[in-house]
């Protein structure tokens, strides 16, 4: 098993209910091949850098995921396939990607509450591996 | 005599500008990984077109270069960072 991520950039023509299905459509994709999803992030509608397929604008989704590499095949050809996926990379972690990642993870939901304005997000990030753990806690807290 | 004739003498020692060692920010602050996902990061390596700047001048080791590089590319695989652009700062 490895960890992988995907990022892809669906079309702004969707509507909302049709964009879930999208997203809903690839995590089965995932889960039907022995994939188990670790996290499902959608960053809503963002501008695009350079305009692609004449539109400036698409839904971008992180969805990560552990799975056999087969897999990774059998989702891009999907991504392929499906004419509302505009942009997708599929990239897979190594040991300091996936801290990064869990690392990430645990930021992005303690920044709801405390919303501590993050100047250079990736630096803070990897310059406090130790209080890692403790957030975790206090998140586990947070939750009951 | 004609030794102590020649040698410029100042009141105030001059001051050598000490040129600031340039040292590569990961290898300091201990990062592993670089986020394609994060372009804001990714603008402090990129000049105003949006190109990518040169160890040379961001003192980035040669490793943490590549890693850069290939985030950046990645980054703008993904329409998060320009291909082209002007006045990105």
């Amino acid at each position: 098993m490895n960890n992988y991520e995907t990022v892809f950039i669906l079309t702004p023509v969707l509507s909302e209910p049709q964009m879930k299905e999208a997203v809903e459509k690839f995590k089965t994709v995932i889960t039907d091949n022995g994939g188990t999803i670790e996290n499902v992030e959608e960053w809503g509608l963002r501008k695009l850098a350079y305009p692609i397929q004449k539109r400036t604008t698409g839904f971008y989704t992180l969805i990560e995921f552990d799975a056999e590499p087969t897999l990774i095949a059998k989702l891009e050809t999907a991504f392929r396939r499906d004419e509302k996926v505009m942009r997708f990379l599929t990239f897979h972690m190594d040991k300091f990607a996936h801290e990064y990642a869990l690392k990430r993870r645990a930021l992005k939901k303690n920044q709801p509450k405390a919303e501590e304005p993050a100047e250079e997000p990736a630096v803070v990030e990897a310059a406090a591996p130790v209080v890692e753990p403790e957030v975790n806690v206090e998140e586990e807290k947070a939750n009951e | 005599m004609a030794q102590s004739q020649s040698e410029i003498r100042y009141l105030t020692p001059l001051s050598v500008d000490t040129k600031k060692k340039k040292y590569c920010r990961f290898k300091r602050s201990g990062i592993k990984y670089i986020d394609y996902k994060d372009p804001e990061f990714l603008k402090k390596f990129l000049n105003e077109q949006g190109k990518i700047l040169p160890r040379r001048i961001t003192g980035t080791s040669l490793k943490f270069q590549r890693r850069v590089a290939r985030a950046v590319k990645r980054a703008r695989h993904l329409a998060m960072l320009p291909y082209v652009t002007d006045l990105m700062k």
